[in-house]
């Protein structure tokens, strides 16, 4: 994923607060938390272990209990069973306000009667840091998101960008043991997502704090994550890098929802899988009997000769790249993704043929 | 132009006639106190002041500063009970919400009369306890002001996301105290200040209970002077009205620098 916007020159260390203590980070571990909503129980017995410094997605659908997690790990939520650790030390007890994090919210969260700087030096004002000392450090997390110039307004004359990267520098403030995002991106219109998205992780990798990035956005968590644990159900399914988890899903549920698939039918023959004329290697569990295979439109090509005959359905133009749908003579639909200079148009015969690439299978309903 | 909204000349004649309505009252009793023989003076006005004439007014001076001490319990309590409890139960038990709602609102329908015969023997107690002193008719009137106290505070509750403010105050270190003074009160100001006037014109106006209690206040001291000066007791009558009117208005501009500032 490429940047649009150019990379901005951070302040420099010496005269940023904020940087000149960027620290190492802070281990953080989820220990069988369990987590009950009256007979609902949301979180199954949750493991989790993220590396001092780590920036780590919790990536799922609604519902999967990805915000109740991060909600149990800031003491927002009691968990049923289980641990919380912060470092060394157990916080499970601890309230909220003495857990030494940072939050970034969904929804605006920045104090409407507070200007920018005063929103932004809260935390160290409740941290007993004299006025004068807490305004400089505001001022320089302000810079660290390049807002300092808007000290002096208020929430409602910013924008949602705005008000979340002020968000995200009142968080950083107090220099958190760890940084909590629960979505802080979903309420942003697509560009300014990108941006700010790309923005968090220059800060994080910066500061070198823990981070724990709720998102239900693949794209989001593929971009800017070391490591993805996605969630269903209460679950972790899969727990891995973006390549990992893209390359080798470990569950047909990590491949629905983690990129973009074709559901196509195969038999399994072991290791491999037929799928057509071809033979895949099967990532995961080894595959018996009719299956149903995952295939990625890029693992997929419009060829000259040979391969499957297909009718054309739909055909996107996405920049650098088509994306087409085409329809096999056996009713199959697939997704193939080609260059875009290749072009195609509706009800256009064309062949394709399928990469020996390893691919996810499930049992055919 | 909205086709069903009345045409200019019958709003100039609603507003005529209602505004009349109003107006021709008080103006009848402004008339009323400026009367003097067959002209005008301000001679009863100036009498209020005047040391001869101390002793007949004494009622209402005292039952004044007893309705001024009463608005400042009432409001205590608006404040420090009643907004507390709404901001427990919008964070923690929002499951309460509709049954509290009905509580609170229940004594709108209850006629004062009424109130008091429930009130009576528990002042009873109440007086051997805290003695006869006119503020404790505050307990009284926090029961009373409770529903109009409760709609202005409500609607700023539901202005303002209370709850996402209240944890990220909680995850910026904030303890409950910094919490409630520091965030959740400034926010709610505008619904507190409108709750707190309303409280105070609620409080000045009530007569039936007090009346009933054998307590001293603002109202009941009016009945007593009026029946020895009419002057006076049209002239205070005319002071109070203004002082609710300032209120009110005072309560509107509150709620329109709330709305201001929220729609720029």
């Amino acid at each position: 994923m490429t940047s649009p916007i150019p990379v901005r020159e951070l302040p420099r260390t010496a005269e940023n607060s904020l940087l000149a203590e960027a620290g190492s980070g802070t281990r953080v571990e989820f220990r069988g938390i369990v987590k009950d909503y009256g007979s609902t129980r949301v979180l199954h017995g949750l493991d989790l272990d993220i590396a001092p410094g780590e920036f780590v997605s919790l990536l799922g659908p609604s519902g999967c209990g990805k915000t109740t997690a991060l909600r149990v790990l800031a003491g927002l939520e009691q968990a049923n069973g289980g641990a919380v650790l912060l470092g060394d030390a157990d916080v499970s007890g601890v309230p909220t306000n003495r857990r030494d994090i940072g939050m970034v919210f969904q929804s605006y969260s920045l104090f409407p009667h507070l200007r920018v700087l005063d929103n932004t030096a809260f935390g160290l004002r409740r941290r007993k840091v004299a006025r004068a000392e807490a305004a400089r450090r505001a001022s320089d997390a302000l810079a660290l998101v390049g807002l300092d110039h808007l000290a002096d307004r208020f929430p409602h004359e910013l924008s949602g960008g705005q008000q979340q990267r002020v968000a995200l520098a009142r968080a950083l403030v107090t220099e958190p043991r760890v940084l909590l995002l629960d979505e802080p991106l979903s309420a942003l219109d697509a560009k300014v997502r990108v941006q700010l998205r790309d923005e968090i992780r220059r800060i994080q990798l910066r500061l070198g704090i823990t981070t724990v990035f709720v998102t239900h956005d693949q794209e989001e968590a593929l971009a800017v994550s070391d490591r993805i644990a996605v969630m269903n159900a209460g679950r972790i399914e899969q727990i891995g890098t973006p390549e990992e988890l893209y390359l080798a899903p470990a569950t047909p549920g990590v491949a629905a929802f983690v990129g973009l698939s074709s559901l196509v039918p195969g038999v399994g023959e072991g290791s491999t899988v037929r799928v057509w004329e071809w033979s895949l290697p099967v990532a995961g569990d080894a595959a018996a009997g009719e299956v149903e295979v995952f295939l990625r439109p890029e693992n997929v090509r419009l060829v000259a000769t040979g391969g499957v005959e297909a009718v054309v359905q739909e055909s996107t133009f996405l920049g650098s790249f088509r994306r087409t749908l085409v329809r096999t003579a056996d009713g199959v639909l697939v997704r193939v993704q080609h260059p875009a200079s290749e072009r195609v148009e509706y009800d256009d015969r064309v062949r394709i043929a399928v990469d020996l690439e390893p691919v996810s299978v499930r049992p055919r309903p | 132009m909205n086709r069903l909204a009345p045409s200019r000349a019958t709003r100039w004649v609603i507003a005529i006639l209602v505004g009349a309505f109003f107006v021709v009252p008080m103006l009848s009793t402004l008339l009323y106190t400026l009367r003097d023989g067959d002209g005008f003076s301000l001679v009863h006005w100036t009498a209020l002041l005047d040391p001869a004439k101390a002793s007949l007014y004494a009622p209402i001076w005292a039952g004044l500063g007893n309705s001024l001490v009463l608005a400042a319990v009432t409001v205590a309590i608006v404040l420090f009970l009643l907004a507390p409890t709404m901001i427990l139960v919008h964070l923690r038990f929002p499951r309460l919400r509709p049954g509290f709602e009905f509580l609170v609102l229940l004594p709108i329908s209850i006629p004062a009369i009424v109130l008091v015969v429930g009130l009576a023997p528990i002042y009873q107690q109440l007086g051997r306890m805290l003695g006869t002193g006119a503020w404790t008719l505050a307990f009284a009137y926090g029961i009373t002001v409770l529903p109009f106290a409760y709609r202005a505070i409500q609607a700023s509750i539901d202005a303002v996301d209370i709850r996402t403010l209240t944890e990220a105050a909680r995850s910026l270190g904030a303890g409950w105290g910094a919490v409630l003074l520091r965030v959740i009160a400034p926010n709610l100001r505008s619904g507190l200040l409108a709750a707190s006037l309303i409280s105070v014109a609620v409080v000045l106006g009530e007569f039936t209970i007090a009346s009933l209690l054998n307590r001293q206040v603002f109202q009941t001291a009016l009945l007593v002077v009026k029946n020895t000066d009419g002057y006076a007791a049209a002239v205070f009558t005319l002071l109070a009205l203004a002082f609710a009117f300032a209120l009110l208005i005072a309560i509107g501009l509150a709620g329109r620098a709330r709305s201001g500032k929220a729609a720029s």
